[in-house]
């Protein structure tokens, strides 16, 4: 399948990704970029990676026609419950074919960053599950807000190192993670988004390509058609919204609709909203739209949720947004903190924080009596407990 | 060629070079480090241009970073500050920042700014080869800049070659896999990379960095390499010690 959402052969998406990052790591990049193809295309590949999605994490997960959500906004609303997942998240896709991809290359140490954790949960559990050493980088500001996931990535065996530089949250500690690897070559980078120098964006993209793969055969068989006219998903990195996109980027007949966190509004100042406030630049080795100062210092972002507080976004996204194939919309905490109430209340089904963004554009959208709308559920809302107790008035 | 390829060839042996970032500890004391450093005798000096990620480096040299900015520093100061002692200033500069500083000032304006402060030398250490090929190495000719090239233990032969084709001031020969940050000392891991690189007989010099801190490093690596830079320790000494004992930090590097 050749699509001019694929990067090309240097790992651009348009003027966008790209692969810049220091000599010290041009040695692992390389190995990455010289084998990652030929390893996921591989028969053998294939059948373990479909194994363990099928027998360790659950999938196919189900494509759920949610009616009283459908009722209320007058169209056919589907979740693709990437929630019901292990490790509750769509994060687990793409951890269990690096997995693969790092024992292939020989490699027995597992690096990480996370933000809100579900990465680094998902890359302890499949190290726990292939007996590998895990480390994991995460920033302070987010080991205090997101306590329960570092309690399971430690019951898992990975060692957490807090990232202590900078705003201490995402950006920092997969910049620690990137230093890290610079002085252990030897280690296999586990990123967790769509993000990174190439081939990392177009790997992560095509492991969690299931999510299309799946709601395309699914679709078939709940409405007789492949195709759905909407798809929202939410976009920190963007890597569930890249996993939910990859099947329908060039069919112009469906469209896409990516959810940025707005924090406390779009302009306020405290937002995560990069392809509003974001210009060019490089950040972790990727040349994509990116919140920074006139001076290319990079800006510290604001969400409520620690998924999406990123200042940049994958160069799939950035080239998405700039040829405008996908719509950029964004919603506020409060936006999001309402509709996962409303989703809890009509559907009995708790979203993560980061999943709330996509739900929250409902209400801003004209719909139409027979549309098909597919919103990416991309995690569950256990680890955001504490948050939904302390809005809930 | 580069004012310190010059350099390198009337002086190939024992060159020190100083690290340190604009604008720390405060943001006035670009120029009086410089004049410091140049009053001690140190060959050439890299001014690095605080950056709010810097990927390469350890956490003295992000600390000191993320303070410059703190006091203020941005690209309009430095290249003011820079300007302003062009004309007092013997010891060559070399100015070492990331990529998308370049990119959001304006690779342009960037150029023709830097050559305005004399400066003729750039480490970019995010700009990868191919990049350069594709594009900065057009750019940077056209304003006479050159760009300094980092090779590592794992850099294969065949793009040191490459490297040293393109070198028109030095091969910047980074001590380990490492970022920067002071070490201690020079394993034989290291001094086995060292002699290896030095039986290559490049045509470019080589200037060794990342992990020398003092005398011992330093004339360790002064066996190998045409000079050798230290940035980390300087740092630490200037936080702990003040501007002032740049020079007794210096002799004691030189000894």
């Amino acid at each position: 399948m050749k699509s001019k959402f694929h990067p090309d052969k240097s790992g651009y998406f348009g003027q966008f990704g790209g692969a810049f990052v220091p000599e010290l790591l041009f040695p692992n990049v390389k190995e990455l970029e010289d084998n990652y193809i030929q390893i996921i295309e591989s028969e053998e590949f294939q059948q373990e990676y479909k194994d363990l999605l099928k027998e360790y994490v659950g999938r196919p997960s189900p494509l759920y026609l949610a009616k009283r959500l459908s009722e209320k906004y007058g169209a056919y609303i589907y979740l693709k419950r990437e929630d019901l997942n292990h490790t509750g998240a769509h994060k687990i896709n793409n951890t269990i074919g690096q997995v693969l991809i790092a024992k292939k290359l020989g490699k027995t140490k597992i690096i990480a960053e996370t933000g809100a954790g579900q990465h680094g949960v998902a890359t302890a559990t499949v190290c726990a599950l292939m007996g590998l050493d895990c480390t994991v980088f995460m920033g302070e500001k987010d080991i205090v807000r997101q306590a329960p996931n570092v309690a399971r990535m430690k019951m898992l065996g990975a060692t957490i190192v807090p990232a202590t530089s900078g705003s201490k949250t995402l950006k920092d500690a997969t910049n620690e993670a990137i230093r890290y690897w610079i002085q252990h070559p030897e280690t296999f980078y586990m990123i967790g988004s769509v993000v990174g120098p190439h081939p990392h964006p177009d790997m992560v993209a095509r492991l969690q390509a299931v999510i299309s793969e799946e709601i395309q055969w699914q679709l078939k068989e709940k409405t007789g058609k492949t195709t759905p006219d909407t798809i929202i998903a939410c976009v920190g990195g963007g890597s569930n919204a890249a996993g939910a996109f990859y099947h329908f980027m060039d069919d112009e007949n469906v469209e896409l609709i990516a959810v940025e966190a707005a924090g406390l509004g779009v302009y306020s100042g405290e937002s995560a909203a990069t392809s509003q406030l974001g210009e060019v630049g490089i950040i972790h080795g990727s040349k994509t739209i990116l919140m920074q100062d006139e001076y290319g210092q990079i800006k510290e972002p604001y969400s409520i949720s620690a998924g999406l507080d990123y200042p940049g976004v994958g160069p799939l996204h950035a080239f998405l947004y700039e040829s405008k194939r996908a719509a950029f919309m964004n919603a506020t905490d409060r936006e999001a903190l309402d509709a996962a109430y409303e989703l809890t209340k009509l559907e009995g089904i708790i979203p993560a924080l980061e999943t709330a963004h996509a739900l929250a554009v409902l209400p801003k959208l004209t719909l139409k009596k027979n549309q098909v709308v597919v919103i990416n559920l991309s995690g569950r809302g256990d680890k955001d407990l504490e948050t939904f107790i302390k809005h809930l008035e | 060629m580069s004012s310190i390829f010059n350099l390198l060839e009337e002086k190939p042996v024992n060159n020190l070079s100083i690290y340190f970032t604009a604008g720390f500890p405060e943001l006035e004391d670009t120029a009086k480090v410089i004049q410091e450093l140049s009053n001690a005798a140190v060959d050439f000096i890299e001014v690095g241009l605080p950056y709010s990620d810097p990927l390469a480096d350890g956490p003295t040299i992000q600390k000191s970073s993320q303070k410059a900015l703190q006091n203020g520093m941005n690209l309009d100061v430095v290249f003011d500050q820079l300007l302003e002692i062009k004309a007092t200033n013997n010891t060559p500069l070399v100015l070492m920042g990331y990529l998308n500083q370049l990119l959001k000032y304006g690779e342009e304006k960037f150029c023709q700014k830097v050559v305005d402060c004399g400066i003729d030398t750039l480490i970019l250490p995010d700009l990868p080869m191919v990049e350069y090929e594709n594009h900065y190495q057009s750019l940077f000719n056209s304003y006479g800049l050159n760009n300094v090239f980092l090779i590592t233990p794992q850099t294969s032969i065949e793009r040191i070659l490459k490297i040293d084709s393109y070198t028109q001031s030095f091969i910047y020969m980074v001590a380990s896999s490492s970022i920067t940050g002071a070490k201690g000392e020079i394993s034989e891991e290291q001094l086995a990379y060292f002699k290896r690189i030095k039986s290559m007989n490049l045509k470019s010099k080589l200037i060794i960095g990342f992990g020398i801190s003092d005398h011992q490093t330093f004339s360790k690596a002064c066996e190998y390499g045409n000079g050798a830079i230290i940035g980390s320790a300087f740092i630490e000494s200037l936080e702990k010690n003040g501007v002032e004992k740049t020079n007794t930090f210096v002799k004691s590097v030189l000894n």
